[in-house]
């Protein structure tokens, strides 16, 4: 099974299964849209399927890229259609497949509206997610990167809430902005260099000064992807506006494209340049834990206040990413997958009482333990995830990250643990008003518990949550070795 | 027999003329259907043309200069023609219908294309002013005819009139500047223009008159600030008619401004590229921000494709072959994209009449999904968003900016397809976000829907394999710089 070209088939497979939704007719709504939905979750499904096949291939023991597939796409450039998994990658395919299904059988009765046009903007993106971690060919990637806006755009604009315009049109045109300019530097360094292979790029020496323009260019693109203080105003009002599982994604895989190109580009290829600015990183990251930790305490809207947590977990990300060291590094990828499980997980969770209330404000709840107590526990367990209790994936990310701070700079660490302080705060005071308390509205009284199908969307998260608190180990030792290789390329 | 080999040289114009001429007078004496049969004899006929011009020159960088030395027949001229062709065949099959239906339905309508077709056949080839002179001239008057043709309405004619007035200083000036080259130099012919200019260091006379020729060309490809006619014009004329003005003449304009800056004028590289730059920047940010405001679908479009025209000025400033070889996908890449998004306005009709406002596509992908999924791909295409095809036209013209050295020039460019993009989004988000209003009548014409069909596919699929146009695009490239007038290009650049 070695020689199939497994990357090709998780890209493809969910763009066959968006071709096969597509011919559906629309006679019938009610049946044109169960039979979207079902071809799309099985579709879906067979992704995840063939991404845990790949995962149980996978061999951690080496840096170098597997699963390589390189075929000649445009040969007058070089161009190549090259794909490619190393131990950063991997984990990010596995929870775009993770997430997809996820959504798509969290939105089953929730998006009555044009389902079919629905799945078939799922299916694409997730396509387009799987094909963004596995390019190996700076064109190859860009394509991918961008594309993604195309589904997003539509998902926010056509099924999302009342400023939903306004919202998608800024997520769109913030994102293009800084793509526009990666696009100039892929070029720059394409001219430079001659090739778009990423691993050629890698031991490409650009001048110093070249490499500082390069940098802030790939910058204002992954900055704004991350989203890291202050162009992260993108993030609060496209994820309020977003449906459900629009949140999901973007919070669960979207935001994770930022800190990958930080990781797979800026790094090793313009390493000098990294270093220089790693200061300003550091900054910008804990401005945004501290600020936004304090702006999330203040908010009414439950998906507001997680998306600003979300720009806090994500400047851990980026502090561990530019502290230059095993762990580190480690714990950022370790907390990019973490917050992807538990940020999507926790937007079910608003999503799962909004389908039966349509409010997010925090204020139109209290006493849901009261009717629904497992909906209760669920909560419980992605706030406690959220605010990095031991045993939880959280923990193990941020602990990581905090570690490898401390070495690169013990002022950034000190600071940065203030960030746990405060999401302990504004998660916990969430949870209180949410769950606990009185039920005085009336309507809340008839509130029904989770049902068998959302708890079938969070059983694989909660699983994934405790099982990388508590054994992480298969996950870091599969990043070890092409960390130290990325940390060898850095260090040139 | 050195007169009739020639001749074989120009089959294809040759050709064009004489089946212009065929058809005008089928068309006078045919009593009953005359539209139809003179329409349906053009399509083959303008085929047949595109046809002859595959093939006629070698690959790579052969130069055939006939009647001495006139006329140029090379790889970059196919090219060019080719597209043109394609694109007028393409209009003037959605525009069947649409023409029946909007009292257009004359049998002058196409064969006006067709000389129109024949005038840009001999500006494309042209290695002398006078031919330059002669071939644009007979375009554009084909062209204010068709601007004008529906002479009953008002805002018809009043297009055509604008446009033939503008259109005159322009040929004016483009004149003018001939003329002191000529003055200057002793000679129109481009191969001596391009040796005599090769030294670089020119006189003032020589350098105004090439100010006045790049003014000239300037208005056809409807660069700032020489666009003032596009909007007025786009908007009065016959939807049909615009839509041929926003593809075929644009590409031929295109091609002879390539033609001379690259040809007698490459010495004066350093000169000019400050004139291309200027259009390119104050074109490409004019078209996007005028853009934004607009509330007319055939305005917007304008704009559009003043933007466009900008944004290949670019590649043109790169001054490289790799700059002319961007130019040439990139006018491909706009033709079929052009080509489709015209052929979903022109389907935009409602209770018998043509409506116009940006506002009556509300709702579209509710009523016609179909139509709304095609016009969207369009829109991103044009937004230059991947892995459409108007990203790649977008790529290979900043590639060739930046490889020549103007990182600003194409930072510049690439923020100005951002500002462009939100007025594209803007018709997505009219389309799908919007509640729908009426539908629209069925579309005029069967004709419609595969060219539209055709046109999405190509824009969708480009980036699976786009080699054949790459490798085409890169001969019409060599072709366009041959080793002689190359020195100075080469010297100029990094």
């Amino acid at each position: 099974m070695h020689d199939w070209p497994l990357l090709s088939i998780a890209i493809f497979l969910p763009l066959i299964g968006a071709a096969l939704v597509l011919p559906i007719r629309n006679d019938d709504r009610e049946r044109a849209a169960a039979n979207a939905r079902w071809t799309a979750l099985w579709t879906s499904l067979a992704v995840l399927v063939v991404v845990a096949a790949i995962w149980a291939m996978f061999d951690p023991s080496t840096a170098r890229f597997q699963f390589v597939e390189r075929a000649p796409w445009i040969p007058a450039y070089g161009v190549e259609y090259y794909l490619g998994i190393d131990g950063i990658s991997l984990f990010l395919i596995v929870l775009s497949a993770l997430l997809t299904p996820v959504c798509i059988l969290c939105s089953w009765n929730a998006v009555k509206l044009r389902a079919k046009e629905y799945m078939i903007a799922f299916l694409v993106m997730e396509s387009f997610m799987i094909g963004v971690f596995c390019a190996l060919d700076f064109v190859l990637f860009y394509l991918f990167f961008e594309a993604i806006l195309i589904p997003m755009f539509l998902i926010i604009g056509i099924w999302g809430g009342p400023r939903r315009i306004y919202s998608a049109f800024k997520f769109f045109l913030y994102t293009l902005v800084g793509s526009v300019l990666l696009l100039v530097a892929m070029l720059t360094m394409y001219s430079e260099a001659g090739t778009t292979s990423i691993p050629e790029l890698m031991n490409a020496d650009f001048g110093e000064d070249l490499q500082l323009w390069l940098w802030l260019a790939m910058f204002a693109s992954f900055a704004v992807k991350v989203p890291m203080w202050p162009v992260h105003t993108w993030l609060p009002d496209a994820h309020v506006e977003a449906p459900t599982a629009g949140s999901v994604i973007l919070a669960g895989v979207l935001l994770k494209m930022g800190a990958y190109g930080f990781v797979r580009f800026s790094l090793p290829m313009l390493p000098d340049a990294s270093e220089f600015f790693a200061p300003l990183i550091f900054t910008l990251s804990i401005v945004a834990i501290v600020w936004t930790s304090l702006v999330a305490l203040m908010q009414q809207d439950m998906k507001k206040l997680i998306a600003y947590s979300s720009v806090a977990h994500m400047g851990f990300v980026t502090i561990g990413i530019f502290s230059f060291n095993q762990q580190g590094i480690e714990g950022s990828i370790f907390q990019m997958l973490s917050h992807g499980v538990v940020s999507a997980a926790l937007f079910l969770c608003v999503g799962v009482v909004y389908d039966r209330i349509h409010s997010r404000e925090i204020a139109r709840y209290g006493g849901l333990v009261n009717r629904m107590p497992r909906y209760a526990l669920v909560f419980m367990v992605f706030v406690l995830a959220a605010v990095g209790l031991p045993g939880t994936s959280g923990f193990v990310g941020e602990f990581l990250v905090l570690i490898g701070a401390f070495q690169a700079n013990s002022w950034v660490a000190l600071l940065a643990t203030t960030g746990i302080v405060l999401g302990a705060a504004y998660m916990l005071w969430l949870y209180r008003r949410v769950v606990f308390g009185e039920l005085l509205h009336a309507d809340l009284k008839r509130i029904a518990d989770c049902n068998r199908r959302e708890l079938l969307c969070f059983a694989p998260l909660i699983a994934a949550v405790l099982v990388m608190g508590i054994w992480p180990d298969p996950f870091l030792d599969a990043m070890h070795a092409s960390v130290q290789q990325l940390l060898a390329q850095a260090a040139r | 027999m050195q007169s009739l080999a020639d001749l074989g040289a120009i089959l294809p114009e040759l050709w064009l003329a004489l089946a212009a001429m065929g058809l005008l007078m089928l068309g006078v004496f045919t009593r009953r259907n005359a539209a139809r049969v003179v329409f349906w004899l053009t399509i083959p006929a303008l085929v047949a043309a595109a046809a002859l011009v595959h093939g006629q020159a070698g690959q790579g960088p052969d130069r055939n200069e006939v009647f001495g030395g006139l006329v140029v027949i090379d790889a970059f001229g196919d090219f060019m023609k080719t597209l043109v062709a394609v694109g007028a065949v393409l209009v003037l099959v959605m525009s069947r219908g649409v023409a029946r239906r909007e009292g257009m339905d004359r049998f002058e309508y196409p064969v006006l294309v067709m000389f129109a077709l024949l005038g840009m056949f001999v500006m494309i080839s042209a290695n002398d002013l006078l031919s330059l002179y002669v071939g644009l001239e007979m375009q554009s008057l084909a062209l204010y005819v068709c601007a004008a043709f529906r002479r009953d309405d008002l805002r018809s004619s009043e297009a055509g009139l604008k446009y033939f007035v503008l259109g005159a200083v322009a040929s004016g000036m483009l004149l003018y500047g001939c003329s002191m080259i000529y003055g200057f130099t002793g000679t129109a012919s481009f191969t001596a223009l391009s040796g005599l200019l090769a030294g670089g260091d020119p006189s003032p006379g020589i350098v105004i008159g090439l100010v006045f020729i790049a003014a000239g060309l300037a208005f056809k490809i409807s660069a700032v600030p020489f666009h003032m006619w596009t909007p007025d014009v786009y908007e009065g004329a016959p939807a049909p008619v615009t839509a041929f003005f926003s593809i075929a003449p644009k590409v031929a304009a295109m091609a002879v401004l390539l033609r001379v800056m690259a040809g007698p004028f490459a010495g004066l590289f350093d000169e000019w590229q400050q004139i291309v730059v200027l259009l390119a920047i104050a074109s490409m940010v004019l078209g996007a921000v005028a853009a934004i405001a607009q509330t007319n679908i055939k305005r917007l479009m304008a704009y559009s494709s003043i933007g466009h025209a900008g944004f290949a000025l670019v590649a043109l400033a790169a001054g490289s072959a790799a700059g002319v070889q961007a130019v040439a996908i990139y006018m491909a890449i706009y033709v079929a994209m052009g080509t489709g998004a015209w052929g979903c306005i022109l389907i935009m009709r409602r209770q018998g009449s043509r409506t116009e406002a940006i506002a009556d596509l509300a709702g579209l992908s509710r009523n016609h999904p179909r139509l709304a999924l095609c016009f969207a791909i369009f829109m991103f295409s044009l937004a230059g968003i991947p892995p459409l095809a108007g990203f790649f036209g977008k790529f290979y013209v900043v590639m060739a900016a930046i490889d020549a050295g103007l990182p600003v020039l194409a930072i510049v460019a690439v923020l100005a397809s951002v500002v462009a993009a939100f007025y594209y989004l803007r018709i997505v988000k009219i389309m799908y976000f919007d509640e729908p209003g009426e539908a629209f009548d069925s579309p005029p014409g069967r004709e419609i829907w595969p060219v539209i069909a055709a046109t999405a596919a190509f824009t969708l699929l480009f980036f699976v394999w786009s080699g054949p146009l790459l490798d085409s695009a890169a001969a019409a490239a060599v072709a366009l710089l041959p080793e002689a007038a190359d020195t100075a290009w080469n010297a100029t650049q990094r």
